[in-house]
């Protein structure tokens, strides 16, 4: 807009201005009405939907599929569409911060004098794909599993997890809230014992646990991920 | 409780005399003239016209005094913080003609801010940010508190209808065009609380210490590490650490019950004093039909 059209909106705009009501009691009625109703919506939601709370956290589930809020679910959602890995930093990152971004900078590279929604196309347009997309995205990320997992394993840190839940572990040990009770607890076991304690019990346990002897000659990096995942349990 | 006379505008104020200008013959009439246009002053006031002579001003002046101390709680606030002229400026501002239920949603989704800050409040007094205690004073909360069931309830779902609703508002804003001159700096600030809502709602999920809050948590921040420059920075600051560790609870509950809500609570006021101070933008698709007496000004 350049100074003439900028005169012009704010003479335009007083005009109307003058030609409204007083804020109180119009737009406070009109407020006050809608604060009530949003008031009615939360109530209601609680009263039908509740409120719970999902079992215990434990950082050393490894089966758990987390779920966001669902109003995150277009993100997460990004991830399932933009699919090789090396792209994954673009779909995380990059789409919602470039978004972003277009955002925060809206009014510097639209500042045409047009407001009217049908006169500014490319605007309304740009908007309502914005809209149909992330509603699209949040639909599919509802009606799908979690994407999430992929980050997680993608992330590389949850090796040793992963393989002491699928060494079976957890069928006699107790590793925070999961396991059970058969053998001694391990939440702490790495305070208990050194890493080569550790690693000497899963050559030669006692009775009745069996040996992991077999797992460390096929597949040495895999039991050295249990060792270590073991020692870090503190 | 009464509430202040409101002080005259300018224009009506008596004007202080020339100096060497003859001492108006009845000054208290004109006072009182002027007097009547304020409710609740016009009685018992002007009878001065009786009195007439000099001696009578020090009286008159006594008298306007006595009716200016301003009465009751509001009167008084008034008295000491000037308070009531930006308080009418506020409430007796104009909106432009065409109004509608879309105006609404910004002050529906502050509504929804005050109620999530409230309801918070309510939780922060019982709930433990430890991470040894965290879930089972939540499981005391829904279990044992009065009314805290509900209380969690109305935080949760009050957390998702003010997401919805700045969403809607935002798109109100911006199918109105509203963003545009004079408006782009509350645009940047509605930008920066929608940032700033979003973060309640990601550090709130990892507090009640369940699973789904923790995993959703762990892979929410590891995102962030992946983030190019900044992104590694953040997650540690996140963390408090390259873990997820014992202070990480206690981060991610100051961040969402002190830093966020008050950087919303500051940002939220400078959004309405430009609100009032730019006045609410008219539908665009209304003209201004050219005003008769605003024209023949112009000429
Ligand atoms: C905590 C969140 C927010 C609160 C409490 C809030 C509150 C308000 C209120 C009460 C108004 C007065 C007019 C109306 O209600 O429509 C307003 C106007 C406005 N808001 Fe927000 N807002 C928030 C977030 C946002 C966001 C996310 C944006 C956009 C990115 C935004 C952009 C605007 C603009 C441009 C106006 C001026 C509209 C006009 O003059 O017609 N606000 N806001």
């Amino acid at each position: 807009m350049n100074a003439r059209e900028k005169e012009e909106y704010l003479r335009e705009y007083s005009i109307l201005k003058n030609q409204g009501k007083s804020f109180f009691p119009y737009a406070v009625a009109k407020d006050g009405t809608m604060a009530a109703i949003t008031m009615l919506v939360i109530i209601v939601m609680t009263l039908v939907l509740g409120a719970e709370l999902g079992p215990k956290a434990d950082a050393t589930t490894t089966s758990f599929v987390p779920r966001p809020e669902w109003y995150f679910f277009f993100l997460f959602e990004l991830l399932r569409v933009i699919k090789p890995p090396e792209l994954t930093v673009l779909a995380t990152v990059m789409v919602p911060t470039l978004w972003l971004v277009l955002l925060l900078l809206l009014p510097f590279f639209d500042r045409g004098p047009e407001r009217h929604p049908l006169r500014r196309p490319i605007a309304t347009l740009a908007g309502i794909a914005t809209i149909a997309g992330m509603t699209y995205l949040t639909v599919i990320g509802a009606l799908a599993g979690s994407p999430t997992e992929i980050v997680l394993q993608a992330r590389g840190q949850e090796d040793g997890k992963l393989a002491t839940a699928s060494a079976g572990c957890l069928g006699c040990h107790r590793i925070g809230e999961n396991g059970n009770e058969i053998g001694p607890e391990l939440t702490d076991v790495g305070s208990r014992l050194p890493r080569q304690a550790i690693a000497r019990t899963l050559l030669n346990p006692t009775a009745p646990m069996p040996t992991y002897q077999e797992l460390q000659q096929k597949d040495p990096e895999k039991f050295q991920d249990i060792v270590d995942f073991l020692a870090s349990l503190k | 409780m009464k509430l202040p006379i409101p002080p005259l505008p300018k224009a009506l104020r008596p004007k202080p005399p020339r100096p060497g200008s003859r001492p108006a013959p009845n000054g208290s009439q004109a006072n009182g003239a002027v007097r009547d246009l304020r409710p609740g002053a016009a009685d018992g006031d002007g009878g001065g016209p009786s009195r007439g002579s000099g001696s009578t001003i020090p009286r008159e002046q006594l008298r306007e005094k006595a009716l200016e101390v301003p009465i009751g709680i509001a009167g008084w606030l008034d008295e000491r913080s000037g308070a009531s002229p930006f308080a009418r400026a506020f409430l007796y501002r104009k909106t432009p003609r065409g109004n509608n239920w879309a105006y609404t949603l910004g002050s529906a989704t502050m509504f929804a801010f005050v109620a999530q800050a409230v309801t918070g409040v309510f939780l922060a007094m019982y709930y433990n940010p430890a991470p040894a205690d965290a879930y089972e004073s939540i499981a005391r909360i829904s279990n044992e508190v009065f009314l805290g069931e509900f209380v969690r309830g109305m935080h949760r779902w009050g957390a998702t209808v003010m997401v919805v609703l700045i969403f809607l508002h935002m798109a109100r804003t911006f199918f109105y065009g509203a963003y545009k001159y004079p408006r782009e700096l509350n645009w940047l600030i509605g930008v920066v609380l929608l940032v700033l809502t979003l973060a309640m709602s990601l550090t709130g999920y990892l507090l009640p210490f369940d699973q789904r809050g923790f995993w959703a948590t762990v892979v929410a921040v590891n995102i962030n590490a992946s983030g190019p420059i900044i992104g590694p920075y953040l997650a540690d600051f996140l963390r408090g650490g390259a873990e997820f560790n014992a202070t990480t609870l206690s981060r991610f509950y100051a961040i969402h019950m002190l830093l966020v809500p008050g950087l919303i609570a500051a940002l939220i006021g400078a959004h309405l004093y430009l609100v009032a101070k730019l006045g609410i933008t008219a539908p665009p698709w209304l003209k201004a039909e050219k005003d008769k007496a605003l024209s023949r000004d112009e000429i």
